[in-house]
């Protein structure tokens, strides 16, 4: 089948699926606080975007997301590489680390709120915080999984332990880390939304909230059609970063090559 | 001996084990001359490849000694060029980023060494292929390259583990071949294990014969065919002989693939 082909067939089977919710709710008389045509869910988009009301409040989400990526990123990896190279470290700190892992993060969003408050420190303190374990679990496998081969030639090269952390173990541990971030960044999204939806001035998360309040449903679909829209396009920058370092990953290459 | 490279003397390695200690290596004498191609042909577990790292300076003795060029091998050294049984490249660098690698690790300056290695990426037959990556190599080319690696930092000593053990058996002779000539063109001192009678015949000037448990070297056989050796040589009666000899030793103490 030629791409054309597919293109115009999955445009067809969208307007077709479509069509039967709409005809559906009309005919069934669905009431719209329960399932909102999807005529009310554009009509209910057109105007959140036209008025700037979307669009203020993903500039709240989006900065709490994207800081608090990378700030939960930059500490599991830090620490991640702490545990992975230090016995020490290791040994004092895996506990602790372990016990806050087996916690559910999100339960943590209304203790965070009331310590960091309403406005975005605490939505990026929540968005951190669960994109920190994929990053320091991955970040500790990625360099514990060095070769030995690999090991046993620098060290016959007289490396030290530094060089063949930056010459060996960290490029060894790149495809892990951005396995990392790719979770990490999907993860980030959903504690930002956590974390507006317990409290928060602005975000999408307290609009949803708020729509809620008021049963506008069609709303709360426009609302998580961008959402859905939004976590596409993050994931998508981080897969174009990792096309970019892992250019001589096989894994990646077969996903190339599909 | 003062024109030997290596000069080992009652070296002996134990490992300690469940069932007590077993001796890998037990008072292993022998040396290595200038520009000598010596290979250690023994079975599996006869301690040939403890005797390597060791050489290599990656695993300690427990008694006795190792000198080279005059001076003990006490730990890592920058003079001596290592190839594996797999090529252990670092698919991340490129083919002439993987053979300067000695280079980088030893702080020796890429700018003085670039046409070095192209030199002799051109004497093992890879010209062209500098800016290609190792997944793009076949198994054959990939041993090159390592050997390339071993050589460019101009080492006293060339050991080499089975360095064509995981290659097919017309590559494996093919690289025989070519191991010899660039041993020719480069004068390199080389330790060159195996557990191929016939290869370490046909590559040779003397074979090592060794037999485990506990690791002793059992014959020192000279091979005095004239160079370069065609692959011919290998249905002469005289090397007949000598790997008649060498497996003498194996098929009393049971068995060897070769």
């Amino acid at each position: 089948m030629s791409r054309a082909r597919n293109v115009a067939l999955s445009v067809v089977l969208f307007i077709a699926l479509m069509s039967v919710w709409e005809a559906g709710v009309r005919m069934f008389q669905v009431p719209q606080f329960i399932l909102p045509a999807p005529s009310k869910v554009a009509e209910a988009l057109w105007r959140g975007l036209a008025s700037g009301i979307y669009v203020e409040n993903l500039y709240y989400t989006l900065v709490s997301t994207v800081l608090g990526f990378l700030l939960g990123s930059a500490l599991g990896f830090g620490l991640g590489t702490g545990v992975a190279m230090s016995r020490r470290f290791e040994f004092f700190l895996y506990p602790y680390i372990v016990m806050f892992q087996s916690l559910p993060k999100i339960a943590l969003a209304p203790l965070i709120v009331i310590w960091f408050g309403l406005g975005l420190s605490s939505k990026i303190v929540n968005a951190a915080l669960v994109a920190f374990f994929p990053l320091l679990v991955n970040t500790i496998v990625g360099l514990k999984s060095a070769d030995e081969d690999r090991v046993s030639l620098m060290r016959s090269l007289a490396a030290s332990e530094k060089q063949i952390f930056w010459m060996l173990r960290l490029p060894n541990a790149l495809p892990f880390v951005m396995a990392g971030l790719d979770v990490a960044m999907i993860f980030a999204l959903i504690g930002a939304i956590v974390g507006e939806f317990v409290g928060a001035k602005h975000g999408l998360g307290m609009l949803i909230q708020s729509m809620n309040f008021t049963m506008d449903v069609s709303g709360q679909f426009s609302v998580l059609l961008i959402l859905s829209v939004v976590g596409l396009i993050l994931n998508r920058c981080i897969s174009f970063i990792r096309k970019r370092v892992l250019f001589w990953d096989p894994s990646e290459k077969e996903k190339v090559e599909a | 001996m003062s024109s030997s490279v290596i000069a080992v003397d009652a070296l002996t390695k134990r490992y300690a084990a469940r069932t007590g200690t077993v001796s890998a290596l037990e008072e292993i004498s022998f040396s290595v001359g200038e520009g000598e191609f010596v290979a250690v042909v023994g079975p599996s577990g006869c301690g040939k490849s403890t005797l390597l790292k060791i050489l290599a300076g990656i695993l300690p003795a427990s008694a006795g000694e190792a000198r080279l060029r005059g001076t003990a091998i006490a730990g890592p050294r920058k003079d001596i060029g290592v190839v594996f049984q797999a090529p252990v490249l670092f698919p991340w660098r490129s083919v002439l980023d993987n053979v300067l690698l000695p280079i980088d690790v030893q702080g020796l300056g890429r700018d003085g060494h670039r046409q070095d290695a192209m030199d002799l990426l051109n004497l093992v037959g890879l010209q062209g292929f500098e800016g290609r990556y190792p997944w793009e190599l076949s198994g054959g080319m990939q041993q090159r390259v390592a050997i390339t690696r071993a050589l460019v930092h101009d080492p006293a000593l060339l050991l080499m583990d089975e360095p064509f053990g995981a290659l097919d058996a017309m590559t494996r002779e093919l690289m025989n071949v070519e191991l010899q000539r660039i041993w020719m063109e480069k004068k390199k001192t080389v330790l060159f294990i195996t557990h191929s009678i016939p290869e370490a015949v046909f590559l040779a000037d003397r074979v090592l014969v060794m037999t485990p448990r506990p690791g002793k070297i059992l014959e020192d056989v000279r091979v005095q065919s004239a160079r370069p050796r065609s692959l011919d040589i290998m249905n002469t009666p005289e090397f007949g002989d000598h790997v008649r000899r060498i497996r003498v030793h194996f098929n009393v103490k049971g068995g060897i693939d070769a």
